[in-house]
């Protein structure tokens, strides 16, 4: 399976992404340039990573957002191109409008950077089919900005329609219904806040993210 | 021409750094603080012939995420 992950000035988690993919697919991924307006054909992934794109000025992935290379993402996205935004990457996703809501600064006003217990709130997508409805996996976060936020209306639609992908087991940052990461409408766009690219080996502190990678390669195929 | 673009949060929406400066100026022994909610104010020097519409785009499209600000444009 072909994949990218999308680079911004300030994007850290973009490597981690990367090995992880690999690890997966056996297929290094194409690293792709946010000045760039192009991504490569066939792409079974598209990956936005973690990190303080531009700093985080103005919000959080807001500037990201209106890079060239998102505008192809989108598009990508619309015509069902898998796109996995983690972290900073959700915050981007947000911004753009592929997915509803907001990631605003956490209640406690507190960088968070610890592992967390989520909830797998839904199974029905690309990236959560491997996983047991109900089960909890141990993934770590590390945001200063994770607070999801939408209307009500718009969360008991989320939660109607089984687009809340992941919960917080306890409340991490004050997220609006313990939210952690959130479906498109069409269930080929995941953003969630936790890492699941920093657990994909029993040696670095446990592999409970890496049945998301794979779901997505069986699914998608080599 | 120079424009202050003032983007609030919107009603209703939590506002953590609102309340810790809430909290900072009760304990620096100011009473009657009833709520604190912080913004953020943009200057633009733009051209004498940018439209309203144009304006209003900037906004929507970048300087507010209208999922959670408002916006308001004054004009100096």
């Amino acid at each position: 399976m072909k994949t990218a992950v999308i680079v911004f000035p300030g994007s850290n988690c973009d490597r981690d992404l990367a090995v992880a993919l690999e690890a997966v697919t056996g297929v290094k991924p194409t690293m792709v340039w946010h000045g760039d307006s192009e991504l490569p054909e066939g792409l079974g992934l598209i990956g936005v990573p973690g990190g303080f794109s531009y700093g985080d000025y103005l919000r959080c992935g807001a500037i990201a957002a209106r890079s060239p290379i998102m505008r192809a993402v989108v598009e990508s996205a619309n015509k069902g191109t898998p796109v996995f935004g983690v972290c900073n990457g959700f915050q981007v996703l947000a911004e753009t409008g592929l997915l509803p809501g907001a990631l605003m600064r956490n209640r406690s006003l507190n960088f968070v950077c610890r592992d967390v217990d989520l909830e797998v709130a839904n199974t029905d997508s690309a990236f959560t089919r491997l996983y047991e409805q109900g089960e909890t996996i141990r993934i770590p976060v590390a945001h200063h900005d994770g607070n999801y936020f939408a209307d009500a209306d718009t969360l008991d639609r989320l939660e109607g329609e089984g687009r809340v992908a992941f919960r917080y087991a306890e409340d991490v940052n004050g997220s609006a219904r313990g939210i952690a990461g959130v479906l498109n409408e069409k269930r080929n766009v995941l953003g969630m806040m936790p890492h699941p690219e920093r657990r994909i080996e029993a040696a670095h502190g446990g592999d409970h993210g890496r049945r998301l990678f794979e779901g997505l390669l069986e699914m998608v195929g080599a | 021409m120079k424009l202050k673009i003032f983007v609030t949060l919107k009603p209703g929406v939590l506002d953590p750094q609102g309340k810790a400066i809430h909290h900072a100026l009760e304990s620096l022994g100011f009473a009657g603080v009833n709520d604190v909610r912080a913004g953020k104010l943009i200057e633009l020097e733009v051209a004498d012939a940018t439209t309203d519409a144009q304006i209003e785009e900037m906004c929507r499209q970048l300087l507010a995420n209208t999922v959670i600000e408002n916006y308001r444009v004054e004009r100096a």
